[in-house]
């Protein structure tokens, strides 16, 4: 078990997380709201707490990488940034506006502390199995971290990482799938479902770990178990809920990529407020 | 050109050139990983392979993956060369080249073989019409089309030291060596003329160059100096050169053996129309899928041929 007052501090940085999550899709009047707020903790765990980065130096060599594969959920990789310290909290405002440094999918040209631009479904897992393979040639002892949708999973392309990445035994690599079960035009399991999920990974070479996408704890012992997996990639299945943490948007369809209006805004945060 | 003189010429495919590039690069730069799809005999990469196992990545039949792991390696520092067929490496794998190579000005090159109607007897789902029209689309990406082995060779080679990506358009079938391999130095986005005239510019591209120097040795003889320019880079265009020479003709003939929908001769349209309008004509592939058969019977068939290049440039000349 954690220490408490780290748990707590890792909670009270998840619940900040969803609140600028809340205030930027909702000054930007479009955005994903749900499937940014079901990654929150996952996206917490690793950045203020279990990856070894340097937010004042974004390039820094041993770094170890996060890939935002489902790239619609950046928000919440942006809250987690700015708090990092990657760049100023005020940047946080002009989400999805002109000119900003914060486009509405992650680019590794504009925002500093993004690894690679994705957005487009798919490309991140192949990409980060491509840093870890990077990392394999250079002997390097740095990780590389990826978060995909269960949705996403649809995507071809991520079983052709899926499969590059456990022939080349890339245990360098983590990905977490973010399975919240709901994908734009309804439920996974409705629309074409990816189940069975562990098995799949398995047949596909991977170890698998599932667990509960909120429990920060349970989050930061998968990521040591899936850490010290060797000759093999590792899958952190999390079972999450879209929208956690803002009562109306949780397992609803429909917040996954509408923005709250000013009152959903303050009713939200008065939650999340409370949560605290 | 003399029976002689044919009787001499040296053929190679351009992507010997390939082959023989990486394993140059291979010895002299750590950093050059080199991936495939399966292909990498038809590709030539397998020579890289054999030299350099643990820097040479056969993703499988898998492009799109491919595309990934590439943009993957080159964020992390290096230098990559995909390999497969350019239907693939630009079709099936556009958008992961568009969305994360290209957007990422990534240095990731793209140096697909079997581009073209040449392709043969394989057929129109391996011959790739439309890769240059793709590629071309993509901001920042620059798209070189190589008219010999060793423009191919020497394209690679500097495509490690160019920042972000580059698509480089091999063929299979071998072409004649119109290059000396002594004397010869590639610039990126540096046209070659390599006949002088008067009266018509023919612009080309890889093997249609030859067909150029062909076609204006045709017409010398009656009585037409036709300018032949090797294009080599279609991006960045070399707008010095091919304004030069439309200003000095007045006439300008493309040739490509590709679509001419959003390829050469687009593009060189494209700047002349807004610069130094002419009256231009184009030969290339008129918007059909190609079928099987000899790459000569192929291109005789599609009027990618000398004898094409002639008439069009006859007809700009006397009308």
């Amino acid at each position: 078990m954690l220490k408490t007052t780290l748990k707590n501090k890792l909670q009270q940085k998840a619940n900040l997380i969803r609140q600028d999550v809340i205030k930027m899709t909702g000054e930007a009047g479009s955005g994903h709201p749900g499937g940014s707020l079901s990654a929150a903790d996952i996206i917490t765990v690793l950045y203020f707490h279990h990856m070894n980065h340097k937010p004042k130096d974004p390039k820094w060599e041993g770094r170890d990488r996060f890939v935002l594969s489902k790239g619609h959920a950046c928000p919440a990789l942006y809250a987690a940034l700015a708090e990092c310290g990657y760049f100023d909290r005020k940047e946080l405002i002009n989400l999805r506006k002109m000119g900003s440094i914060l486009q509405g999918h992650p680019d590794s040209r504009r925002t500093p502390g993004v690894e690679i631009s994705t957005g487009s479904l798919g490309l991140g897992l192949p990409a980060a199995a491509g840093m870890a393979l990077a990392g394999k040639i250079d002997k390097a002892s740095h990780k590389v971290y990826t978060l995909i949708g269960d949705g996403e999973s649809q995507e071809g392309i991520v079983w052709e990482g899926a499969m590059f990445a456990a022939h080349h035994k890339l245990d360098n690599m983590v990905a977490f799938l973010d399975n919240n079960g709901l994908q734009i035009d309804g439920l996974v399991n409705e629309i074409v479902k990816i189940e069975p999920i562990a098995e799949k990974w398995q047949a596909f070479g991977w170890e698998t770990f599932e667990i509960d996408g909120h429990d920060i704890d349970d989050i930061v012992r998968s990521l040591e178990k899936a850490d010290a997996v060797k000759g093999k990639p590792a899958m952190i299945i999390a079972k999450t809920i879209k929208g956690k943490g803002v009562s109306f948007m949780e397992n609803e369809v429909d917040w996954h990529g509408v923005a709250p209006n000013l009152k959903q805004v303050r009713q939200a945060l008065k939650e999340l407020e409370n949560n605290n | 050109m003399s029976k002689e003189a044919e009787k001499q010429m040296t053929y190679h495919a351009t992507r010997q050139g390939y082959g023989e590039a990486l394993l140059e690069l291979g010895a002299e730069n750590p950093n050059v990983v080199v991936l495939d799809a399966d292909l990498a005999k038809s590709t030539t990469s397998i020579a890289f392979k054999k030299h350099f196992p643990k820097r040479f990545f056969d993703c499988g039949i898998a492009e799109q993956g491919m595309m990934g792991v590439a943009a993957g390696l080159a964020a992390s520092g290096k230098v990559c060369f995909t390999g497969s067929f350019a239907m693939f490496a630009t079709g099936r794998a556009f958008e992961p080249v568009r969305n994360t190579i290209a957007y990422g000005n990534l240095n990731v090159n793209l140096c697909p073989t079997h581009a073209g109607i040449t392709v043969g007897a394989d057929g129109s789902s391996h011959q790739a019409l439309e890769d240059i029209t793709l590629m071309r689309a993509i901001p920042g990406m620059k798209v070189v089309v190589p008219a010999d082995y060793i423009e191919a060779k020497r394209a690679v080679k500097a495509a490690a030291k160019i920042k972000g990506p580059v698509y480089i358009r091999l063929g299979r079938a071998p072409t004649p060596d119109i290059n000396d391999a002594e004397t010869y130095k590639f610039e990126l986005g540096k046209a070659r003329v390599l006949r002088e005239g008067r009266d018509v510019s023919i612009v080309a591209v890889g093997l249609m160059v030859y067909e150029a120097l062909q076609a204006a040795e045709a017409l010398a003889k009656e009585g037409i100096e036709a300018e032949v320019i090797n294009l080599i880079t279609v991006k960045p265009l070399d707008k010095d050169t091919v304004l030069k020479s439309a200003k000095k003709t007045g006439r300008v003939v493309t040739a490509e053996w590709h679509t001419l929908i959003g390829g050469v001769g687009s593009a060189v349209s494209e700047f002349l129309s807004q610069n130094q309008p002419c009256p231009l004509a184009m030969v290339g592939i008129e918007g059909r899928f190609g079928q099987s058969g000899s790459p000569d019977e192929l291109l005789k068939h599609y009027g990618l041929t000398a004898k094409a290049i002639k008439q069009k440039a006859k007809k700009l000349v006397s009308s």
